[in-house]
């Protein structure tokens, strides 16, 4: 059993976003990580401000996006092609790219259906966003007009974060407990 | 309303080197207008002497004339919509907006030429065509002209006053709320939102109509519903760019500095999803077209394939490929650079769009590529409007002082 850190948990209320922004680059500069923002609509551009890497979600996107122009190529061929060529407009579907003003639509279609559909999945999956699953919402207000700066710090930094929050106008900073962490040996 | 308004740099002059550069284009434009007419003697029964120089004046004229409409429109939009993102580049929008009274002046001169016979760009203005008997008879074109003549100019008259009143009431209104200290009722806003309401009203139906009239009438015996659609779309993306290029270049130029990245962010958003709307038309059109394979549908596409074949791979490719590949990624948009390379390179693509829409029902066959022409007449044109824009910019504070969404504006990021 080695040493357990404690961390306080710290909720920063804030009634705007603007001085929220404002602590987060103070916080930053001063070297303390920000666990995570609540907020009841989005907020542009704070991705980089409060450290949160550059989303994955564009790759994930691209690769749902082929496959479904490769599904709808594939079908079309054994449809059109492979299996039953018909003859419509007198334009027989001997090849494939005879026809391929007549298929575009089709693959666009499949494209944005796969590409989309994957990335809603993949961001519920990721968030774990779930039927029955249980809303992590530290402080409920957040969902109406509060925003919420959520630290987890030791206790020299949570002095820091508190006076800078305070500076930059929160309503309140409230102490929630404490977590402990076993360290990983 | 903006602290900081003291601050900027509301007063615009030209550069004098910009300035000249706009003349010298003009310059070079109208000599090889001349040269065009010089040299372009005619051969054959329907290829008639100046036949593609006159082509070529009318896709110009159109085409600039197209890009102050859709920039109209764009004001409009902002109007109906309420949006607030638009408000710092507004006079920028407007300029553009007001190079409309030239362009429908040198539409209205190349119409009235027409008539006169000068040049042959609609074939349905031949005398003796509705005339069973005459050597210029077309029963197709006869069973129609109900459409052209006295009715097509009640229209065209129509759309010209209509278009002109709506841009100048926008205008002036804008111009009006900057004389007051405080408009405390936003009264003028309000003039100018019940005006934008009104002209996307008007003008969804005088877009469809106008380019039926103006560009579809060029092949009369054709025809496509879908085809006012992939005109204004076309006309929008070409504002959008111009729009974009101007505002940029106004930054280098130290101007501008209220405008916000997203601002510029969100102007490359435009470009990029208007580039698919004409994609979509584009496409739509075509594909509906060859599916069908009706004889008098398809001859649109038949002439354009034989002879405009190379022009026809580069504008899908300019105007579709290029700027999806180039303008997806976020940086790109907020790129100045890029935007200004891939901004000339549509920009020129939608040019050679209308060259491809008016050139196969005029010049036809006789055909033999791009060539010095086209180029010299796109820059007498471009320069003047550079000339027309810059001289509108300069007639106004590049801000404006009374609109509720200024300070939104201002701020606006994404």
């Amino acid at each position: 059993m080695g040493n357990v850190i404690k961390k306080n948990i710290i909720h920063g209320i804030f009634n705007d976003e603007v001085p929220l922004i404002e602590a987060c680059k103070k916080m930053r500069k001063k070297g303390i990580r920000i666990k995570d923002v609540f907020s009841p609509m989005p907020i542009h551009g704070i991705d980089p401000i409060i450290g949160v890497p550059r989303t994955r979600l564009a790759i994930c996107a691209f690769i749902y996006g082929i496959t479904g122009t490769s599904l709808a190529t594939l079908m079309m061929w054994y449809m059109m092609i492979s299996d039953w060529p018909n003859d419509i407009g007198g334009k027989p579907n001997w090849a494939y790219y005879f026809n391929v003003p007549a298929f575009i639509p089709i693959t666009f279609e499949c494209t944005v259906l796969c590409a989309a559909h994957g990335m809603a999945l993949t961001y519920l999956l990721r968030c774990w966003l779930l039927p029955g699953v249980r809303a992590k919402n530290p402080d409920p207000r957040t969902t109406d007009d509060k925003f919420m700066i959520y630290l987890e710090l030791n206790d020299e930094q949570s002095a820091v974060a508190e006076s800078i929050m305070k500076e930059c106008g929160a309503e309140e900073v409230n102490y929630k407990g404490v977590k402990e962490i076993q360290p990983a040996y | 309303m903006g602290e900081h308004r003291g601050e900027y740099k509301l007063k615009f002059e030209a550069p004098k080197n910009a300035q000249w550069f706009a003349y010298g284009l003009m310059a070079v434009g109208l000599i090889s207008i001349i040269a065009m007419f010089a040299s372009d003697h005619g051969h054959g029964e329907h290829y008639h002497a100046g036949t593609r120089a006159w082509a070529n004046i009318f896709a110009g004229s159109f085409f600039f004339m197209s890009i102050g409409l859709a920039a109209a429109f764009f004001l409009g939009l902002q109007y109906a919509a309420e949006a607030g993102w638009a408000t710092t580049i507004k006079r920028v929008i407007e300029s553009v907006a007001l190079y409309l009274p030239w362009g429908l002046s040198l539409m209205l001169l190349l119409f009235i030429l027409g008539q006169f016979h000068v040049h042959h760009i609609y074939p349905w203005m031949a005398p003796g065509i509705a005339e069973r008997g005459h050597p210029n008879y077309d029963e197709v074109i006869a069973n129609k002209i109900g459409y052209f003549g006295v009715f097509w100019w009640i229209r065209t008259i129509l759309y010209i006053v209509g278009w002109l009143w709506f841009t100048f009431k926008l205008r002036n209104n804008s111009l009006a709320a900057d004389q007051l200290e405080i408009d405390v009722n936003n009264s003028y806003h309000w003039k100018n939102v019940k005006l934008g309401a009104w002209f996307m009203v008007i003008f969804a139906i005088t877009s469809s109509t106008s380019a039926w009239d103006w560009l579809m009438s060029i092949d009369t015996h054709w025809f496509s519903t879908l085809f006012g659609w992939y005109i204004f779309s076309g006309m929008w993306i070409s504002a959008l760019t111009m729009i974009t290029m101007l505002i940029i270049w106004l930054k280098k130029l130290g101007y501008l500095e209220f405008v916000t990245e997203s601002t510029i962010h969100d102007m490359g958003k435009w470009m990029f999803a208007i580039s698919f709307l004409w994609t979509y038309l584009y496409f739509s059109q075509f594909m509906l077209i060859w599916y069908s394979d009706i004889p008098e549908e398809v001859i649109y596409f038949q002439t354009r394939w034989e002879t405009y074949k190379a022009l026809m791979w580069t504008v899908l490719f300019v105007n579709f490929a290029f700027p999806m590949i180039m303008l997806m990624s976020r940086d790109c948009k907020r790129n100045y650079f890029y935007l200004m390379f891939v901004g000339t390179i549509i920009f020129i693509g939608h040019y050679l769009d209308v060259i491809m829409i008016v050139m196969p029902g005029t010049v036809g066959h006789a055909w033999t590529g791009l060539s010095w022409m086209e180029a010299g007449t796109f820059l007498f044109f471009l320069g003047l409007f550079l000339t027309v824009v810059f001289r509108t910019l300069s007639s106004a504070p590049l801000l404006v002082k009374n609109h509720p969404f200024l300070e939104e504006s201002l701020h606006h990021s994404t």
